[in-house]
């Protein structure tokens, strides 16, 4: 029997399907992976050590940055935790939970779209990342109307919203919820039945239920493990609890099961958005907490007392007593959390965040070694990762 | 007292271990001695079920002694509950055993601990710096930490 030999090659930075600056070390045996070692760490930018030099206003258009696939969630996530450490959490008014849950799921299905486009291309299907981006833009129009971004939104606020719907685009989110399963029919349409898309996910990128709780993995990736677990039921925040929507499992523990999982989810937080809108009533979209909150943008660009209130809060900031808190949300790409330390002072003494795609990535490896190369780039595909979120 | 049903059974397996238990908006945060961190998490793990390590990170308090707090955010996927333990960590020795034999999620949340917070994990079995390259000076993350990068002055404004 001919001895065989081991080959270590650089699978990144520059790779399309590493998605920005994930390098893998791979050491191969022919085309089989025999160890796979992530090496991150390209962009730090230090986003927790900035923190501690802002105060917690200062620090929200921070947290768009993290996976700026999913900007809303970040700042839900955060703007949840603040409430929290202040003690707020039940004065937030119904309008700006309600609006908080729709934005939050439209955001999921955005990045979802994102992640179905950019896993069907690194797969080789060209068709569907087109598609997909169509149908994003549409969701970032409606993130221009509201927040005057189409990326990173700085939409909520610690308290509410930064502003109202505009007029109009109620019907538009409904107009683009109503056309939605129709879309996503057809990527199904295009991809489930392809036998080159069956199989090049089926059995690929295998991690049991044990595997995977042991590593973190968190989100849909757990879901596609068949683990029935999600924040939204499990640990309500934004008055999920009032909505009706199914925790998509599958227990096919593979990518073709994780995309399962994510197609349905999409489906999912359509329902929820269209409950949404029905619960939509006129009223307040900040909480009543003039120390802690805002003033209505009218109020600071009409009165002196308006802008001097904004002012304040803004520059100085407001102080919640000392403790800590955790708060954790179920992001498109599973669990982020935030860790806050208050000292008494305006800013956040230490924020650790929970990144779900860093903690995710860890199980690269027990993913797809033992697999085919050619199986990488479908299991980071699967992953859903965003650099932005590993690195902060 | 806490109510936390958590609390209780840990007090009662590790009396002499359990430091303090405070209460905060809902939540429960136990502190332990860092010598018996492994064994603790082990058995908050296999007898109380919580199977998930959300997170791990270090907290510096710079100018108190002890200087740093290792904390562990946990999890309990089948009965939906969070408990958070705190073990102090000395300046003169920041160290402490690595829980990556209980949670395989600790692995790295461990090295991004040491990368940026430098406390050291023993017997982690690959602690390398995970963020910052390999060749990088000094701890990001602690408070004593110059702002603006090793080697800077500090700002001092606009000179034009």
């Amino acid at each position: 029997m001919a001895n065989t030999e081991t080959m270590t090659i650089n699978m990144g930075p520059q790779h399309p399907s590493t998605h920005g600056v994930l390098r893998l070390v791979l050491e191969l045996d022919g085309e089989t992976v025999v160890k796979a070692v992530p090496h991150i760490g390209f962009l730090h930018r230090g986003i927790e050590k900035l923190s501690e030099h802002r105060t917690y206003h200062q620090v929200l258009p921070l947290t768009d940055r993290l996976d700026y696939l999913a900007p809303m969630h970040n700042n839900l996530g955060y703007v949840l935790a603040v409430e929290k450490l202040l003690g707020i959490t039940e004065q937030i008014p119904e309008r700006a939970n309600v609006v908080r849950v729709i934005m939050a799921e439209l955001t999921r299905i955005k990045s979802h779209l994102v992640w179905l486009a950019c896993h069907a291309l690194d797969i080789g299907a060209m068709t569907v990342f087109i598609y997909c981006f169509r149908e994003r833009e549409h969701i970032m129009d409606i993130y221009e109307k509201l927040s005057g971004a189409r990326m990173t939104s700085n939409y909520f606020r610690v308290g509410g919203l930064s502003a109202d719907l505009p007029d109009g685009l109620e019907q538009e989110i409904r107009d683009f919820v109503d056309s939605m399963p129709g879309h996503i029919a057809t990527y199904e349409g295009l991809l489930t039945g392809n036998r080159i898309w069956q199989k090049r996910i089926q059995g690929v990128g295998v991690i049991s239920a044990e595997d995977a709780i042991d590593l973190g993995v968190t989100g849909p990736s757990l879901r596609g493990s068949g683990v029935d677990w999600d924040l939204r039921r499990d640990n309500p925040y934004s008055g999920y609890e009032g909505y009706d929507f199914n925790v998509i499992v599958d227990d096919g523990c593979d990518t073709w099961a994780r995309y399962h999982v994510r197609l349905k989810e999409m489906r999912e937080s359509c329902k929820i958005i269209l409950q949404g809108l029905d619960k939509l009533k006129p009223g307040p979209i900040l909480a009543d907490c003039p120390k802690i909150c805002l003033p209505p943008k009218k109020d600071v660009v009409n009165s002196i007392e308006g802008l001097i209130h904004h002012f304040k809060i803004i520059s100085e900031g407001f102080k919640p007593e000392v403790g800590e808190i955790y708060q954790g949300v179920e992001n498109p790409k599973g669990e982020v959390g935030f860790y806050l330390v208050s000292d008494g002072s305006p800013r956040p003494y230490r924020m650790k965040i929970r990144p779900a795609s860093f903690i995710n990535l860890q199980a690269l490896p027990k993913m797809c070694e033992g697999s085919l190369i050619a199986d990488v780039v479908a299991v980071i595909g699967t992953l859903d990762i965003v650099l932005g979120e590993i690195d902060r | 007292m806490s109510e936390h049903v958590a609390v209780a059974k840990l007090q009662g397996k590790f009396s002499t271990e359990v430091l303090e238990v405070k209460e905060f908006r809902g939540e429960t945060t136990v502190t332990v001695k860092k010598e018996d961190i492994v064994a603790i998490c082990a058995f908050l793990k296999s007898e109380l079920g919580y199977n998930l390590l959300s997170d791990l990170c270090g907290v510096d308090y710079l100018g108190q002694t002890p200087r740093f707090q290792v904390v562990y955010n946990m999890y309990n996927i089948s009965t939906k509950d969070r408990l958070r333990i705190k073990a102090p960590v000395e300046e003169g020795d920041a160290t402490i055993d690595t829980v990556s034999g209980v949670w395989s999620t600790a692995n790295w949340l461990e090295r991004e601990c040491w990368d940026l917070m430098g406390i050291g994990f023993n017997n982690h079995p690959d602690l390398r710096r995970i963020l910052l390259p390999d060749d990088w000076e000094g701890h990001p993350l602690r408070k004593d930490y110059p702002v603006q990068g090793p080697d800077r002055e500090p700002y001092q404004g606009r000179v034009s």
